[in-house]
């Protein structure tokens, strides 16, 4: 497959690892967060993990919108979908995110509500034309990424005069999170956790540029690579992160040239600063408040927020206490060290936000790497081509 | 003197017509439908015998049984419709068990409303699809349900056939150093569903693979290959398949990513919609497990089957106590290829 198959490219992975390997200073450890839940995903999926030294060990960080959308939010949606009668909206993933009661969108549709999988805010817009007599609600989920296509959906609403259609936003944003991590005490204060760079997103950075990163950077002496989501990708970002680190520089460089530049797209980002400001604070799925980490629609366009809109007010309500999400989300624990991973708590029936999307640290590793926490029984050498 | 013709019943309008509750109530209107459409398409002796049920002659030896319901939409796609869908699957389920099949048994539920011209195609197809694979549809059923009680059109096919004395095939069969053969490309039929569906077009279309498979399947025994295990890896692809085959037979197995056939087109379409194609729907594909000292022979038989041109070996069987199905990828790296979790494709076949 053309443009895919050249960033999947095993030959060239294995002299990169080759590569890494001669760089990466044997007498000491090197722990890289890569922030996305692309990236996440690309390293289970391809297996990079393996590819890599024993040194190097990757940290799964937070950015997986899903795996963050704290309970009380779904819960305000099923309450939507549920009480108010309306067309709920939303991305595929979000629709197994667990809420209250032992429900999740999925459940609450499987009880009547009225809840419908788009691929797009558009979508959204030509239910809400084909149904006039309905209230159609977009549940907004995402980071920069998702973003300016919802804001387009509110300009395009208001330019139609489309009265029946609003957003319940949870649009959230990297830098914030990002900060939040850095500031944790076990990383500032105790340095329990090392965390000596960071993998920059992919896809937010093509908005958002690679500027706000430069902050991380001198800041906290964190170095940052931003790379795309494809695994030669992860593993040349890896490869750039540990020079830094083995040259004493902490600097934002950009791997993804094909895609992002130092500004980002500056017609999205006018977008949406012209629909949305910062709320003083949002709750994450594990990380818990998080100071200006999210977006809300500005009162300027109060008739497409859902949340004015049926005046709904939001109830936070806690993860199961078992769950070590936060620990996990932030670098402090590995999934296996949550006493409730792979038992009561598995992709089908999860109890904490890393174990919702296939992005989540726990579900990733549940799904693509558990076999790792079981001692080798039997040497695994592929005899597939014997 | 009356222009009236005596016994003249005016026949179904499959133009403009559309089944309304009195298809299914019993009376004449139903009686005209299975005679004008259903016995017309399916024409043989046992239909014929116009009974509640049909008398077969049984064969000596083992018999299987199977039974697939069959709800798509849309109910036409490229490369087939619900009609032949309903017939390969069913012949499929029985021929993996190493059975050679010879009857199906077919019902309908039908929604008010839906066009009788549309209920042709379909009927036409699956007839079509029985004659063409040699086994007809002997007996069947039809009901009609108010509108909005189902979807168009539902079929449920069950099949029957007789397994050789020296053939036994089970899911509970595969062994430490067998080796795991695909017969072909991945994810066709999910994919030409999902792109129909998700209004996606691309340069070649995706056509689905549905097919029946028991003309390959009796290529591969004739090998005498010692053959442990057949399936057809439909709902939830061949990663589904696989980890029920190491479940059942107490195994672990060990993929290898390269060797797996999929068209470019399948997988451009798989990684657009952020789908993998081990957990695609496959239609007209089969997995087996064989002893790794039959693999070139059986490989060779199946390259030689129109339907088994792609075949592969993409894996070995090893001993493992959790059971885990893994696969070296191409990358280098490796990794779980676990059970399907959720449901990707609500409603596919």
């Amino acid at each position: 497959m053309k443009y895919v198959d050249e960033f999947r490219d095993g030959e060239v992975a294995k002299s990169l690892a080759g590569a890494i390997g001669r760089e990466a200073k044997p007498s000491r450890n090197y722990s890289f967060m890569e922030f996305c839940g692309g990236h996440t995903h690309a390293i289970s999926r391809h297996g990079v993990g393996d590819l890599l030294p024993a040194n190097v060990r990757m940290i799964h960080g937070p950015g997986c919108p899903v795996c963050v959308l704290p309970i009380g939010r779904i819960d305000l949606a099923i309450h939507l979908a549920m009480e108010r009668g309306v067309i709920l909206c939303t991305y595929g993933d979000t629709l197994r995110v667990p809420a209250s009661a032992g429900l999740s969108l999925l459940k609450a549709k499987a009880r009547g509500a009225d809840i419908r999988l788009v691929y797009s805010t558009m979508d959204t817009l030509r239910i809400a034309r084909e149904h006039p007599r309905r209230e159609v609600v977009f549940l907004a989920i995402g980071f920069e990424t998702t973003t300016p296509p919802t804001a387009l959906a509110i300009l395009q609403a208001q330019q139609e005069g489309l009265k029946n259609f609003s957003v319940l936003c949870n649009h959230v944003l990297t830098p914030s999170a990002i900060t939040h991590i850095l500031e944790s005490p076990e990383v500032r204060q105790y340095g329990t956790v090392p965390l000596d760079g960071f993998i920059g997103p992919a896809h937010v950075s093509t908005v958002i540029g690679s500027r706000p990163y430069e902050y991380f950077a001198e800041e906290y002496r964190k170095p940052v690579v931003i790379a795309g989501f494809e695994p030669l990708d992860v593993m040349q970002a890896v490869r750039m992160l540990v020079r830094q680190v083995n040259e004493g520089r902490a600097e934002v460089e950009n791997e993804f040239t094909r895609a992002v530049t130092r500004d980002g797209n500056l017609k999205a980002q006018s977008l949406v600063s012209e629909v949305f400001e910062l709320r003083r604070s949002f709750e994450w799925r594990g990380l818990g408040e998080v100071p200006y980490s999210a977006l809300r629609v500005r009162a300027g366009f109060a008739e497409f927020d859902a949340e004015r809109r049926y005046h709904l007010s939001y109830v936070a309500v806690p993860d199961n206490k078992a769950c070590e999400c936060g620990a996990i989300l932030r670098g402090i624990k590995k999934p296996r060290e949550c006493n409730i991973f792979g038992s009561v708590c598995t992709p089908e029936n999860p109890m904490g936000s890393c174990m919702v999307s296939p992005e989540g640290a726990c579900a990733a590793h549940y799904t693509y790497g558990r076999y790792k926490d079981f001692p080798a029984e039997v040497s695994m050498t592929s005899e597939a081509n014997a | 003197m009356s222009g009236v013709r005596r016994n003249y019943v005016r026949p179904l309008d499959f133009e403009q017509g559309v089944i309304d509750m009195s298809h299914g109530s019993g009376g004449r209107a139903m009686a005209q439908l299975i005679e004008e459409l259903f016995a017309a398409a399916f024409a043989n002796e046992y239909l014929a015998q116009g009974n509640d049920g049909a008398l077969l002659p049984v064969p000596a030896g083992r018999m299987v049984i199977a039974t697939d319901a069959h709800v798509v939409t849309p109910l036409f796609f490229p490369g087939g419709d619900i009609g032949c869908l309903s017939i390969h699957g069913t012949i499929n389920d029985v021929a993996v068990m190493g059975a050679r099949p010879l009857w199906i048994a077919a019902s309908f539920i039908l929604e008010e409303g839906f066009p009788l011209g549309e209920l042709k195609r379909i009927v036409d197809s699956m007839a079509a699809a029985a004659r063409e694979a040699g086994v007809p549809v002997v007996t069947g059923d039809t009901k009609v349900v108010e509108q909005g009680n189902a979807d168009g059109v539902f079929i449920t096919t069950t099949g029957v056939g007789v397994v050789p004395d020296d053939v036994l095939l089970s899911g509970d069969r595969a062994r430490p150093g067998d080796a795991i053969l695909l017969s072909g490309t991945l994810g066709d039929h999910g994919m030409a569903i999902m792109s129909q569906r998700e209004n996606l077009s691309f340069d070649a279309p995706i056509i689905s693979d549905t097919a029946a498979l028991h003309g390959l399947i009796a290529a591969m025994l004739a090998t005498g290959a010692e053959i442990r295990v057949l399936r057809d890896p439909t709902r939830g692809g061949l990663a589904t398949t696989l980890n029920e085959i190491a479940r059942q037979s107490g195994v672990g197995m060990l993929l290898e990513e390269s060797e797996i056939p999929v068209k470019p087109v399948v997988a451009a379409a798989c990684e657009f919609l952020g789908l993998d194609p081990l957990y695609v729907a496959n239609e007209g594909k089969l997995a087996a497990i064989c002893a790794r000292s039959d693999v070139e022979r059986l490989l060779a038989a199946m390259r030689d089957h129109p339907l088994g041109r792609d075949a592969a070996m993409v894996g070995t069987v090893h001993d493992d106590a959790h059971h885990f199905v893994q696969m070296k990828t191409s990358f280098g790296g490796r990794r779980i290829v676990d059970w399907l979790t959720g449901e990707q494709f609500p409603r596919i076949c």
